[in-house]
C-alpha cells in the first residue's frame, strides 16, 4: 500500500512548521513529493508536469493558516486543485431526443458491454425513462449473446442483432426498432478497437454519423497506466467525446487514468463502474477521486457504506450507549456484523486514511477475516445475560462458551479483553470535540 | 500466415518505439558527454512507459552512479548500458521458472487475472499453440460467471478444433475443471487448458474459488495446475503489480502472458514484477487472431520498448 500524501508531505516538511507563508523551499518540496505520489497512482508523465506548474502559481505565497502545517496546507491546494481538474462537481446525464442515443466506444477488454447493461439499468431506474439496449460488437465472439443475457437479467429489452453482421446495418435497425416501439434512449454498444486501428476507427465514425449520438461515451479501465491519454486522445480526435466511464474503481487501483484521461478530453467524467453486478454504477464525484488519487482514503464513501449498512434507528441507539459506557457485547457483536456487511475488511481497512500504515503486511487477509467469525461464535454462544453483563462470566461459564462455539478459553478472554479496550477508547473517543474527530479522519 | 503476424508484431513495436524515443528526447540520440538531464530523460521515458516508478527511480540512479564513477561517460553508451541492464532484468527470471510438469499427464494450465484482460482470448491461442506442437488439447469453460463467456470459447473450440468441457453458467468451476481432467484422462489428452472468470485481486470471495480450482485440479493430477498463467493487460499501470502479487500469492501464478501489445502498448509494467516478483512472461498477445500469441523474448521487447531496430 501507497501512504497518503498528507504523510509523505509530512515527514518531508515538518521541520518547516511556524512560518506563515508557503516558502519557494516548502513547496519545491512539496511538489517533488507530489510529482512521485501523481506518478505512482499512474497519471500521465506529462499531465503530472502541467499539473505541478498549476499548483506551483497557487501555492507561492500562500498564507499558512494557523490551525494548519504546511503539509496539510499543500496537501489541500493539490486536493482542490485535483478535484477542479477532474470537473469539480457531479455531472448529471440528460437525455434528449426521440431516441437521445448513447454510443459507448472504448478499447476490448475497457467493460463497454457489462457498462451497457448497467446504464440502461440506471437510466430506467434514476431516469424513469424507457432506454433499449442495442448490441453491436460484432467482433468478438457472444458479445452480443453476453448483452442479451445482461439486458434480461436488468430487465432490458434488447434487440437481437444476430442476424446482421455489420454494425451500420445494426445502427439502423435499432434507430428503426426505438422509433416505432418509443424507446426513449438507445444505447449502442460498440466492439472494443485499438485507437490505432485506422480501420475500426472509421467505422466509429461512420456509426456516429447515422446515430447522431447525443452523448458518445469513452469506457475506460481505471487501472490503465500511462497510455490512457493516448487511447482517449485518439478516441476523442475521431469522435468528439462527450464524457467518460471509468470502470473498475473497486479494485485497488489509485485511478491516475482518471485525471490523465479528463485532461486529455475535456469533457466530464459522468460514472464509475465499482462491481460486476448490475446496479454497480455511479455517479462520479470529482472530489472522492482526488482523494483516492492521492491516497488519503475514500472517508466519504465509507461512510455511505457505514450508512447503508447500519439504519438509523440502531447508530442512534448505539450513540446512546457510547454516551453512558454501556457498550456490551451485544452492541460488539451488532458492530462486527455491520463492518462484515461492508464487504471484504480489506476494502474497508483501505477506506480509512491512515490505515494503510497500519495494515499488517500483505493486507487484511482471510486470518483477520476468520477472527471476526470466531468472535462471533462466541459471543452466539453466550446467554443473553451474559452478553449484556460480562461481567458475570466466571470460569466455568467461559468453558461452556469455549466448547459451544469451538474455539478456547483463551479467546472467550482475548474478546473480553478487547471489550475492555474498546470502552475505554469510546470513553475517550466521547469526551473528544466531534469536528476535531471528523478532521482525524479527514472529513474537514 | 507468418508475415502478418510480422507485419501486426513490427507495427505494435513501431507504435512502442515512436513513443519511447519520443520521451528519451536527445539522450539516445547526442553523442558527446552525459548530462544529468539526459538521465532525467530516461528516467521519465521509463516512468511512460509503465515500468514504475520505484523501478525507474532506481534504473536512472544506478546509471548515474555510473556515469559519476567515470563506467559511462559518452551519450551513446546510456542506451546499450539501459538495453543490458533490463534484458537482464527479464532474463534472469525466466531461467528461474521454466513450465513445469512435461512429464505428468494431463498438464494442466490455468488462465487466471481481472476483467477484461483477454483470458478468454488467449485460451484459444494457447490450445492452438500447444496443438500444433503435436499436442491434444482440451479446453475448459471455468468463466461461469460472465454471461455469454462459454458461448464465446466454444465459438473458439469450434473454430480451432479442440473439444470443450463446459457447465451451465452459474455451474462450480471447480467442477468443470474436474470434469475436463477426467475427459483428458478418459481421452488421453496430452493438455487442459481452463479458462477462468476476471475477478479483481481484491474481491477475497472469488479469489478463494481459484484456490478450489487448484485444490481439485491438484487432486486429480500430481502436481497440477503445472501452469497457472496470469493474463495482463500490456495497458496496465502500476496496479499490474498488485494483481501479479495477489494473484501469485493465493492462486500460484508462475508465468505472465502479456496481452494487446498491438497498438500502443509498452506492457514495461513486467519490468517492474520481473523485479519484484520474479514472474517471467511467456506469452504475448499481439492480436486478435487466432495466431495472434507469440512466445515472449526479451530481447525484442527491450529493443521495441528503447527502439533498438
Amino acid at each position: 500500500m501507497l501512504e497518503s500524501l498528507q504523510d509523505r508531505l509530512g515527514r518531508v516538511i515538518k521541520t518547516l512548521r511556524g512560518e506563515g507563508h508557503l516558502t519557494e523551499y516548502h513547496i519545491d518540496t512539496a511538489l517533488r513529493e507530489i510529482r512521485l505520489a501523481l506518478l505512482e497512482a499512474d497519471v500521465n508523465v506529462d499531465v503530472v508536469r502541467t499539473f505541478i506548474e498549476r499548483v506551483r502559481e497557487k501555492a507561492v505565497g500562500k498564507e499558512v493558516l494557523s490551525s494548519v502545517t504546511p503539509a496539510q496546507m499543500v496537501t489541500k491546494i493539490v486536493h482542490s486543485e485535483l478535484v477542479h481538474l477532474l470537473g469539480d462537481t457531479t455531472t448529471d446525464l440528460n437525455f434528449k431526443g426521440r431516441p437521445a442515443v448513447v454510443m459507448l466506444v472504448g478499447l476490448q477488454g475497457s467493460g463497454k458491454t457489462t457498462t451497457a447493461a448497467k446504464l440502461a439499468r440506471w437510466i430506467r431506474q434514476k431516469k424513469h425513462l424507457f432506454p433499449l439496449l442495442v448490441p453491436a460488437d460484432t467482433s468478438r465472439p457472444a458479445a452480443r449473446e453476453q448483452l442479451l443475457v445482461l439486458g434480461k437479467q436488468a430487465n432490458i429489452p434488447t434487440v437481437d442483432t444476430r442476424d446482421l453482421n455489420d454494425p451500420e446495418a445494426i445502427a439502423k435497425k435499432g434507430l428503426r426498432e426505438a422509433m416505432i416501439k418509443g424507446y426513449q434512449v438507445l444505447i449502442f454498444d460498440t466492439a472494443g478497437r485499438l485507437h490505432v486501428d485506422d480501420e475500426l476507427m472509421d467505422q466509429l465514425v461512420r456509426l456516429k454519423k447515422i446515430l447522431k449520438p447525443q452523448h458518445v461515451l469513452f469506457v475506460a479501465d481505471a487501472m490503465t497506466g500511462q497510455d490512457a491519454v493516448r487511447s482517449a486522445k485518439a478516441f476523442h480526435e475521431r469522435l468528439d467525446v462527450s464524457g467518460v466511464i471509468l470502470t473498475k474503481l473497486d479494485g485497488d487501483a489509485r485511478g491516475g487514468a482518471a485525471l490523465s484521461v479528463r485532461e486529455v478530453v475535456g469533457k466530464p467524467i459522468v460514472f464509475a463502474g465499482v462491481g460486476e453486478k448490475l446496479d454497480a454504477l455511479e455517479q462520479f464525484h470529482p472530489e472522492r477521486m482526488a482523494g483516492r488519487i492521492l491516497g488519503m482514503g475514500d472517508v466519504l464513501t465509507l461512510v455511505e457504506k457505514a450508512q447503508e449498512s447500519m439504519d438509523e434507528r440502531r447508530a442512534k441507539r448505539l450513540e446512546a450507549k457510547l454516551k453512558k459506557n454501556k457498550f456490551d457485547l451485544e452492541d460488539l457483536q451488532e458492530q462486527l456484523r455491520t463492518v462484515r456487511k461492508m464487504g471484504p475488511l480489506q476494502q474497508v481497512m483501505e477506506m480509512i486514511p491512515g490505515m494503510s500504515k497500519a495494515m499488517p503486511e500483505g493486507g487484511v487477509g482471510e486470518a483477520q477475516e476468520r477472527q471476526l467469525k470466531r468472535m462471533d461464535a462466541i459471543i452466539n454462544s453466550m446467554t443473553p445475560k451474559e452478553r449484556r453483563h460480562p461481567q458475570i462470566l466466571n470460569g466455568s461459564r467461559k468453558k461452556r462458551i469455549a466448547r459451544g462455539s469451538g474455539t478456547s478459553v483463551e479467546e472467550v478472554n482475548r474478546l473480553l479483553r478487547q471489550l475492555g479496550q474498546m470502552r475505554k477508547l469510546m470513553k475517550r473517543m466521547g469526551k473528544t470535540n466531534p469536528r476535531i474527530l471528523k478532521r482525524q479522519l479527514g472529513m474537514r | 500466415m507468418a508475415r502478418t503476424i510480422l507485419a501486426k508484431l513490427k507495427r505494435g513495436l513501431f507504435m512502442t518505439h515512436t513513443e519511447f524515443l519520443e520521451k528519451v528526447g536527445e539522450a539516445f540520440r547526442r553523442t558527446g558527454p552525459v548530462e544529468a538531464r539526459h538521465i532525467d530523460q530516461i528516467e521519465d521515458a521509463l516512468i511512460a512507459a509503465d515500468a514504475s516508478v520505484t523501478l525507474s527511480v532506481r534504473l536512472a540512479d544506478e546509471l548515474r552512479a555510473r556515469v559519476r564513477s567515470g563506467e559511462i561517460q559518452n551519450a551513446e553508451q546510456l542506451r546499450p548500458a539501459l538495453r543490458k541492464r533490463l534484458v537482464e532484468l527479464l532474463r534472469s527470471v525466466e531461467e528461474s521458472s521454466k513450465p513445469t510438469g512435461q512429464a505428468h499427464s494431463p498438464r494442466v494450465t490455468l488462465l487466471v487475472g481481472v476483467n477484461g484482460t483477454g483470458k478468454t482470448t488467449t485460451a484459444a491461442k494457447l490450445a492452438k499453440r500447444y496443438r500444433e506442437t503435436g499436442r491434444s488439447v482440451i479446453l475448459a469453460a471455468a468463466d461461469t460467471f460472465r454471461a455469454a463467456a462459454v458461448e464465446q470459447l466454444q465459438y473458439w473450440a469450434d473454430r480451432i478444433g479442440v473439444p470443450l468441457v463446459h457447465q451451465n453458467e452459474g455451474a462450480d468451476p471447480a467442477a468443470v475443471v474436474f470434469d475436463a481432467i477426467a475427459r483428458a484422462k478418459g481421452r488421453g489428452a496430452d493438455d487442459v487448458i481452463v479458462d477462468t472468470a476476471g475477478r479483481l485481486h481484491t474481491r477475497a470471495n472469488l479469489m478463494k474459488e481459484l484456490e478450489k480450482v487448484r485444490k481439485v485440479a491438484g487432486r486429480e493430477v500430481p502436481g497440477a495446475p503445472h501452469d497457472v498463467l496470469l493474463v495482463l493487460d500490456a495497458t496496465t499501470g502500476s496496479n499490474g503489480i498488485e494483481q501479479a502479487q495477489r494473484f501469485g500469492a493465493t492462486a500460484g501464478v508462475n508465468g505472465v502472458v502479456l496481452t494487446k501489445l498491438d497498438g500502443t502498448a509498452k506492457g514495461g509494467v513486467i519490468l517492474a514484477i520481473a523485479e519484484s516478483l520474479k514472474l517471467p512472461v511467456r506469452w504475448v498477445g499481439i492480436g486478435e487472431g487466432e495466431d495472434d500469441l507469440l512466445p515472449f523474448d526479451a530481447d525484442e521487447f527491450v529493443d521495441a520498448l528503447l527502439a533498438a531496430s
